[in-house]
């Protein structure tokens, strides 16, 4: 027998017009290596049909179950419950992102809308021989542009950031990390002015309050600090 | 009740729905993709290990070509895939893989001089060309002769799909999230467009369009346990199947040999391609022992059923979720581990706490074969046409085109979806161009009250049935008496099972009555679809009385090609059956480049020979004996096919002159 747990989920519904703000508690046994998507899938199946979260890859690799989690953003299917010491979990939707239901948030939208903004692609100018001999890149290069291009868009950057919360538009250290993954990529012929255009206000590089929160809780281990910093360093010289 | 048009209607925003979304983007078709979920988030981005061109930049991979991954392939599926398609898609991977790069996909690179590497847990110094310095790096994975996984670590299917993904953003490709495709629209025998249900606000739309892609990824989530993402239901070829398209080959479906226990996890197969074995419970290496030659990375059916039968000797490792062996990587050193296999790290740390870095028994991770590739799917041309419904397209793993026959080999699949994507997508965008259709409002009104009374029915259910215990039934069922060792009466058994728990979904009832934000009535209207497609998996599976490739009959140990070299064809005859009818279609030895014969691993002497195979093997080798010229025109004798021209050209590689 494993030890009792009890999982606090605020539940709410805003298409519904009768629904208001809930903190529904369920009770459970824990299992050798239950996370929260197991427990939260048990819960589900067995206790509460109408509990809803978004649970997709359940490995911590594509970034839809973000949730807070005794106040601290994190991704939930990663999260072991045996974490808890006295086995009380509390969980809340991500803040910043639209609510869909109980834990559910909209990232998709938030993400698409940033991505728009930064031009979250490859930029050229020469077409590319299909049939010919790849652009050749330093091995280092292309190692320094993979780990930028780890970013998952879990969001739960957005959801530390204090000026996320204040400016609608703000990119957050996800759009910023972004906007340096393709400034350094040898592919993208953007210039420092190029990006400057995208990110240089305060809705980019220069709404940055550099509280760390982002770099804190970002899954990946991303130096999302060290990175805005280098590119307000470099569009600002240039 | 609302309509959409579109030129061009693509269910499914993975790899080969969002690169197909570029091919008609490009020739200016208006198209629209939709998704469960953000694309970014499809299933693709779980592809760790790698997807296989050949480049032939490492050291390696030098002498690789288009006709060695051809043989390669063709032996992975125990000669059950097309050869034509076969032939389209080696072809094509290196230009996939270079457009890719040219998307942004930071591909491991090749750095000239020595390298240390574990060759046969031998640690050994391989030395790369200078004039490789720069191109594209590969990695050794099972079933490969040559090395020829190129990577990005261990997040390949990553930035793979966000390279993607980008680039249809660029291009101003409508991308629709939280849409779930429900019901085809048919016009007579003609797909015009798809029912979709939004996600979250519950309601109906009709999307009317020239041309319908299925892109909808695998339906590996009917088994207990599984490698997939939740969201791999097989819905999208459960609405084909509701249209009355045939599925091919269902019952072709892969396990993986080292997903970690107890969450089923995957730890890529570049474990083992990087040097990596499996130990038992006394930490001995025992697949030397079953396969001299390609050890831990024979192919995946082998590797697996391998691991079975050494457990069932009693060598396995005691858990309390039953018995699993070890996966060692920690001979490969610390710093091999943290860079190359970071993500394998990562999940073995946060899922177990091992960490697989630390030396010896501390750093082996627990695993056994699970569910994770559906080779079998939406049967369909060469050109991505459903055989028997026009205007119905697929390709990606929902598809069965069929690149993979009985199995497909690690790092061919995400190279399957992107080449596909391009060569089907583009025939797609040309259908869609070149065809008109009439259908009036009234008909497409018709189709969406259907389903609005559908759901509404199903709202209005009082039964006794929960249908969350209906689906736990269905994967056991499946995980069981379906798995990796089938036989004659388990596979009755689970046909039978499985018809019933169909009925059964018709007497259960859910709790909340709302028609939107209400994931109790999403499992009511997909659970029904899931029996369905396993139901094609079962019976399928009970009457293919032959071994080949995944497909393993314990009471038919021989891969039969006396009888039993066709494809499965499964439908649903009529829209109440509670089973599908199955027929067969035969593949033909005497146009095949490669005539069935021995794969180089598994047993020997466990086939029940065509003569055929015999005859046109003789063929062959005069072909070959008397041919004057270069590879290129003597596969042209072999076996013609037919490609876009873009696509047909030459690929480049260092150190080949002429291409010869
Ligand atoms: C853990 C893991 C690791 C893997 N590693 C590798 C590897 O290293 N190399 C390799 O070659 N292959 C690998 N594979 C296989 C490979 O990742 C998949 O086969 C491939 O990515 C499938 O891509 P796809 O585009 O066909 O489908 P998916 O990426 O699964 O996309 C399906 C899309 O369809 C949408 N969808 C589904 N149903 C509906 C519906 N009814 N309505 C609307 N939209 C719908 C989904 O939202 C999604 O956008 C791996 C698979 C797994 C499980
Ligand atoms: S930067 Fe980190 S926290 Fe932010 S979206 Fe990307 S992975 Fe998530
Ligand atoms: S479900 Fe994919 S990261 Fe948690």
């Amino acid at each position: 027998m494993g030890r009792e747990i009890t999982i606090k989920v605020l539940k709410y519904n805003p298409t519904d017009s009768q629904s208001t703000p809930t903190f529904v508690e369920y009770t459970l046994e824990e299992t050798p290596g239950m996370t929260l998507y197991i427990a939260l899938t048990k819960i589900k199946s067995s206790i509460d049909h109408d509990l809803t979260s978004d649970f997709v890859c359940r490995a911590g690799i594509c970034g839809a179950c973000g949730m807070l989690v005794n106040g601290k953003p994190q991704l939930a299917c990663r999260t072991l419950t045996s974490d808890f010491e006295g086995g009380k979990i509390e969980l809340l939707p991500l803040p910043t992102f639209k609510l869909i239901k109980d834990l559910s948030v909209d990232t998709g939208a938030w993400m698409e809308k940033m991505s728009l903004r930064v031009h979250s692609w490859i930029e050229k100018h020469e077409e590319t021989d299909l049939a010919k001999l790849e652009k050749r890149v330093e091995p280092a290069v292309a190692d320094e542009v993979f780990e930028l291009d780890r970013c998952i868009e879990c969001g739960i950057c957005v959801a530390s950031c204090s000026t996320a919360i204040m400016r609608e538009d703000f990119v957050g250290a996800v759009g910023l990390n972004r906007v340096a993954r393709f400034s350094i990529d040898p592919h993208d012929t953007r210039t420092d002015e190029d990006f400057y255009e995208l990110i240089g206000d305060d809705d980019g590089i220069f709404g940055c309050m550099s509280l760390m929160a982002c770099e804190d809780h970002c899954p990946k281990n991303l130096s999302l600090q060290s990175k805005i910093a280098y590119m307000r360093r470099k569009l600002v010289m240039s | 009740m609302q309509i959409k048009y579109a030129d061009a209607l693509i269910i499914g925003g993975g790899l080969a729905g969002l690169r197909s979304a570029i091919a008609t983007g490009a020739k200016g078709l208006d198209t629209i993709v939709l998704s469960l979920v953000p694309v970014k988030r499809s299933h693709s981005a779980a592809a760790q290990g790698g997807m296989q061109a050949s480049l032939a930049n490492s050291i390696m991979g030098e002498g690789d070509n288009e006709d060695v991954h051809f043989s390669d392939t063709v032996k992975g599926s125990d000669w059950g895939c097309d050869q034509e398609v076969a032939r389209m898609f080696v072809t094509t991977a290196p230009k996939a893989i270079r457009e890719l790069a040219a998307w942004g996909v930071p591909w491991s690179r090749v750095q000239k001089g020595d390298r240390e590497v574990v060759i046969n847990t031998k640690q050994t110094t391989i030395t790369e060309k200078e004039e490789a310095h720069g191109l594209i790096n590969a990695r050794d994975f099972g079933g490969t002769k040559k090395w020829r996984t190129c990577y990005t670590a261990d997040a390949t299917g990553h930035t793979m799909l966000y390279a993607v993904a980008n680039e249809a953003m660029r291009l101003g490709v409508k991308i629709e999230d939280k849409k779930e495709a429900i019901s085809l629209i048919m016009q007579e025998d003609q797909c015009v467009g798809a029912i979709v249900r939004d996600l979250k606000d519950g309601t109906l739309c009709a999307y009317v369009a020239k041309g319908t892609m299925i892109a909808t990824g695998g339906y590996g989530r009917i088994y207990k346990q599984s490698t997939n993402a939740t969201i791999c239901k097989g819905t999208g070829h459960a609405i084909a199947i509701e249209a009355g398209a045939y599925m091919g080959n269902m019952e072709a479906v892969q396990f993986h040999p080292t997903p970690i226990v107890p969450s089923g996890i995957l730890l890529t197969e570049g474990c083992r391609g990087d040097g990596g074995v499996l130990r038992d419970k006394d930490g001995y290496r025992f697949m030397p022992d079953y396969e001299p030659e390609k050890k831990d990375l024979a192919s995946r059916d082998v590797v697996s059923r391998r691991m079975l039968e050494h457990i069932k000797k009693g060598k396995g490792v005691p858990s309390p979720y039953g018995d699993h062996l070890w996966l060692d990587i920690s001979i490969l050193g610390r710093e091999h581990v943290e860079k190359n296999l970071r993500d394998v790290r990562d999940i073995s740390m946060t899922f177990n706490g091992i960490d697989p870095a630390d030396p010896a028994e501390k750093g082996w991770m627990p695993v056994l074969p699970m569910q994770h590739y559906s080779m079998g799917g939406i049967r369909v041309t060469p050109e991505g046409h459903s055989v028997n419904i026009k205007g119905l397209f697929s390709c990606g793993e929902a598809a069965c085109w069929d690149l993979h026959g009985f199995n497909r080999l690690g790092g061919n699949s995400v190279s399957e979806t992107v080449v596909s994507g391009m060569i089907i997508g583009n025939y797609f965008a040309d259908y869609c161009n070149t065809t008109e259709i009439t259908i009036s409002t009234a008909a497409v009104h018709q189709e969406l009250d259907k389903q609005q009374r559908y759901l509404e029915s199903l709202l209005e259910l009082e039964g006794e049935e929960n249908i969350y215990n209906i689906k736990d039934e269905m994967r056991r069922i499946m995980q069981e008496k379906v798995g990796i060792f089938r036989n004659g009466k388990d596979l009755e058994d689970a046909v039978s099972e499985l018809k019933a728990l169909l009925q059964k979904t018709k007497q259960i009832r859910i709790t909340k009555k709302e028609s939107h934000l209400n994931q109790e009535l999403e499992e009511a209207y997909k659970v029904p679809m899931m029996l369905k497609v396993a139901l094609c998996v079962a019976k399928g599976a009970r009457d293919r009385t032959e071994s080949r490739g995944a497909h393993y009959r314990e009471d038919y140990l021989k891969r039969d090609d006396a009888n039993w070299l066709n494809r499965t064809l499964s439908y649903w005859a009529a829209a109440d059956d509670l089973e599908p009818t199955l027929k067969y279609e035969p593949l033909d030895i005497m146009k095949m480049e490669m005539p069935p014969a021995f794969r180089g691993y598994g047993k020997k002497g466990n086939t029940i020979e065509n003569p055929l195979s015999q005859v046109r093997q003789e063929e062959v080798d005069s072909i070959v004996a008397s041919h004057q010229g270069d590879r290129f025109t003597l596969q042209e004798k072999l076996m013609p096919f037919k490609l876009q021209p873009e696509y047909k050209r030459q690929n480049e590689r260092i150190g080949e002159d002429n291409n010869g």
